[in-house]
């Protein structure tokens, strides 16, 4: 790859997710693949010439010259509100990637796997846990999932058919309103939560940690006193409101 | 990913893109040292203060500033800070 090539894509297909997000797939011209995790920044061009770049985890993995985002709309946003209400299929932009080898999920990682995410952070993990399963070892994946309602969970119908069809289990955390006959507490993702569904310290799991910063850094702080190593700890942060 | 209209607090993983106009390679793996603490990290887990024009890429041990990314037109300028070596993953 050449660094700091702009590729062209085009919108193949725009799809709803929730009340304020929208899956996107984008046909890259010359996209080499990306492993589970990796990002892509995009770039847009006003007519007056004027460029925005933001960047987007890819749900997506592997070789196909299609990769998929998730966009979750910022109120108030540059480049969000057009991707979430205007962009159309057959519409271009500009993709450089794939990006990042940090937080990145490998099938030689030794697990288990535990992948935590608050809102839309859970795009990469996403692709995460569709690699995990295309290489058939779901079975040592737990996926922790906090979102404010049932209805934001961006990937909740995938997720949920996932894990009753031996894909990769979930917990879930409701931080604002649960759904009706949820029978757990509402509110942050707290010690009780994480001892709960977090593979054990004993195990020594791998654990990656996507999501606004304010909760991933509340989520590894917890995780380190809860005694897992640090070492064994991936994170990514978005920004935004925690 | 991100959404920067305002500066905002994110970490190393954000600046792969930018970072890649500068050095060739996965830029997010590399493991620098930091001149104020000693610290020795990679890239990814670095704070980074992001908005359009700039990334200051901080220490996440001591908060001293390793370096500055910034735009320049349709260039990019790295302008190092407390950022003592630094070596590929």
């Amino acid at each position: 790859m050449i660094a700091g090539d702009w590729r062209p894509a085009r919108v193949a297909r725009a799809s709803a997710a929730t009340p304020s997000a929208r899956v996107l797939r984008l046909e890259v011209s010359g996209w080499p693949g990306s492993a589970a995790g990796q990002h892509i920044d995009v770039r847009l061009t006003a007519e007056d010439g004027y460029q925005a770049v933001r960047s987007y985890s890819l749900a997506s993995y592997g070789d196909a010259t299609e990769v998929e985002i998730a966009v979750d709309e910022v109120p108030d946003g540059e480049v969000s509100p057009y991707l979430v209400r205007d962009v159309q299929p057959g519409d271009e932009l500009e993709v450089k990637g794939p990006l990042g080898g940090y937080f990145v999920w490998h099938p030689q990682d030794a697990g288990p796997v535990q992948l935590i995410a608050g809102g839309s952070g859970v795009v990469p993990l996403v692709a995460i846990a569709r690699a995990a399963t295309d290489a058939g070892a779901a079975a040592s994946f737990r996926l922790l999932y906090s979102v404010r309602r049932s209805e934001d969970a961006i990937y909740r119908d995938e997720l949920t058919s996932g894990a009753e069809d031996g894909g990769v289990r979930v917990t879930w955390a409701y931080t604002r309103a649960a759904p009706p006959g949820w029978e757990g507490s509402v509110g942050r993702v707290d010690d009780a939560l994480l001892r709960a569904s977090v593979w054990p310290v004993e195990q020594n799991p791998l654990v990656y940690v996507c999501g606004p910063t304010g909760f991933v850094e509340h989520v590894a702080d917890a995780l380190v006193e809860l005694g897992h190593s640090p070492g064994r700890i991936r994170t990514e942060r978005f920004g935004g409101a925690s | 990913m991100s959404e920067h209209d305002e500066p905002s607090v994110v970490d190393g993983n954000a600046v792969a893109g930018l970072l890649s106009e500068v050095f060739a390679g996965d830029p997010t793996m590399f493991v620098g040292t930091c001149r104020g603490c000693g610290a020795v990290a990679v890239f990814a887990e670095a704070v980074v203060e992001m908005d359009d024009d700039a990334a200051i890429v901080r220490c996440r041990s001591c908060t001293h500033t390793l370096f500055t990314v910034l735009r320049d037109g349709h260039s990019v300028r790295l302008v190092i800070g407390a950022l003592r070596e630094v070596h590929p993953g």
